[in-house]
């Protein structure tokens, strides 16, 4: 148990494995991290110095419009608008196809009757989604999140199925012989063996949500990242677009750091060697 | 502690079991498959390998109900049933004790289980997770898994095939030391018939398929007096009664 790498900070461990290994064996990440981040910043400036140009602005002017934007509270209230959207349009997306994925990937019948729909919802262009759910339902809130939610929902869908495909009968015969309610299947039999899959839609799902949730905002919200890089794109103030961009990634990097990866490896506890 | 509840045996009249594979040739399994097995008796259905042994306990379990025939579990306990498998089939995701503790029924889940922790050796395995067993000690977490639930009927399908011989050895002495605190009418499925005359209070013969009973070969000697010796008068007497099985 002591062979887990940075994974192992997990329940069975004791404390002086973590002190002696975990605190130097986590650094090394963060810090070849940090450099590998501040070379690309160096590059930039040095290709910002090279070309000077006010559609190329450098790191420097970026962080100054970043302070700027910070200082005034704008940003954080874009920030927040965006990041609530990605979330509700998250939360949806992964619960409605991870329900129609179960369903097609256990009924073989349905799975042929149905894949033609998965496939047309798979090539409609997420920007023909959203100006068809502006004009059937409104400029709102939910039309927004819902055309983001469209999107999304067919790639759930499709890792889902998979991960259906691939659960083992057995687990759910022991369930039944020992009499499992159908809480319980689902919490111990069901989500477990389609951690893996949840995960990996999970992955691709934030990064693609959040791109869509631009356009949402671009063609049809007053506020928001979307909003304020249209806003900014009209000003021609590609330092601003820069600000906006950067920090919405960072808070991405943050959650994924701080959000997705913990709950990924308390999930992943049991295998010998964290995923 | 007795088996509680009136002496219901389990009682089984497969009249036919047939499977359809996807090109439409049909193969049938079992044929006129019908025995007892007594209240608190342990029994071993032997046959050949491939005869329909695990067909036969898919049904018993409820796992396979395309088959036309009855079938009559016996009652008490927590009046449910519980098997052990050719694989442990323990949750990888859960610790020992949860996957114990999960199998157990509600009213039952917070219950000692130190006791039969201790006698089946997994005292100190408790929080750990199945990949960290060996398969014997899986196949004692899948027997202790089985015993927690207070069956009134208990299924063994082959449950210690691909261990070695010694371990293979202590795992019957401890499911023996199990099933006597609290005698359960079992049924084990097996082809050895060394594991069968050491265990069992009667043998179910199979003829291959379709699978019916060939014949019932008692045994009548009590466990604690099957010396290695007295196991190969039974194997003697065993091929008398039935030459040329196994």
């Amino acid at each position: 148990m002591t062979a887990r790498g940075t994974g192992g900070r997990t329940l069975g461990d004791t404390a002086d494995t973590s002190s002696r290994s975990g605190p130097a064996s986590a650094l090394i990440p963060v810090l070849t991290v940090t450099i590998s981040l501040l070379g690309l910043c160096l590059l930039w400036s040095l290709a910002a110095n090279a070309w000077p140009s006010r559609a190329f602005p450098g790191p420097g002017q970026v962080w100054q419009v970043l302070l700027r934007e910070a200082a005034s509270g704008d940003l954080f209230y874009h920030l927040g608008a965006t990041l609530g959207r990605v979330a509700a349009a998250y939360v949806v997306a992964m619960i409605v196809g991870s329900v129609i994925g179960i369903l097609l990937g256990s009924h073989r019948g349905a799975d042929r009757f149905f894949s033609p729909w998965v496939i047309l919802f798979l090539n409609i262009p997420a920007l023909v989604v959203i100006v068809l759910a502006y004009i059937w339902f409104g400029l709102n809130e939910v039309a927004a999140i819902g055309a983001v939610a469209v999107n999304k929902i067919p790639n759930v869908v499709v890792t889902m199925r998979e991960g259906a495909r691939a659960l083992d009968p057995r687990y759910a015969e022991m369930a039944a012989i020992y009499r499992f309610g159908p809480l319980e299947r689902v919490r111990h039999i069901l989500l477990p063996q389609l951690q893996p899959y949840l995960a990996a839609a999970s992955r691709s799902g934030i990064a693609l949500i959040w791109k869509i949730v631009l356009v949402v905002e671009l063609l049809g919200r007053s506020n928001g990242v979307g909003f304020q890089i249209y806003l900014y794109f009209q000003l021609f103030d590609v330092a601003a677009i820069l600000a906006y961009t950067l920090a919405f990634v960072a808070v991405m990097l943050v959650i994924e750091l701080l959000l997705v990866q913990p709950v990924e490896r308390h999930a992943t506890r049991w295998r010998r060697r964290p995923a | 502690m007795q088996p509680v509840g009136a002496a219901v045996p389990l009682r089984v009249d497969i009249a036919e079991k047939t499977f359809r594979s996807a090109q439409g040739v049909s193969v049938t399994a079992l044929k006129d498959l019908s025995f007892e097995v007594r209240q608190g008796e342990f029994a071993c259905l032997l046959g050949p390998s491939g005869c329909g042994k695990t067909t036969t306990l898919r049904i018993l379990l409820g796992l396979d109900r395309q088959f036309s025939g009855s079938f009559q579990l016996p009652e008490g306990g927590s009046n449910r049933v519980a098997a052990v498998f050719q694989e442990p089939t323990l949750l990888p995701w859960r610790t020992v004790e949860q996957n114990v503790r999960l199998a157990l029924p509600k009213d039952l889940r917070a219950k000692n289980l130190d006791g039969l922790f201790d006698t089946l050796g997994l005292a100190g395995m408790r929080s750990f997770y199945p990949a960290e067993l060996s398969l014997g000690l899986a196949r004692r977490a899948a027997l202790a898994r089985a015993f927690a639930t207070e069956p009134a009927m208990l299924f063994l399908d082959e449950p210690f095939v691909s261990l070695d011989g010694r371990t293979a050895e202590q795992l019957r002495r401890l499911l023996l030391t199990v099933w006597s605190a609290r005698p359960t009418t079992a049924l084990m499925v097996t082809h050895n018939l060394t594991e069968a005359l050491t265990l069992s209070d009667r043998i179910i013969v199979l003829a291959p398929r379709p699978a019916h009973v060939l014949g019932i070969f008692d045994v009548r000697l009590p466990r604690q007096h099957r010396s290695p010796q007295a196991i190969s008068d039974l194997l003697r007497s065993f091929h008398q009664k039935f030459p040329g099985v196994i």
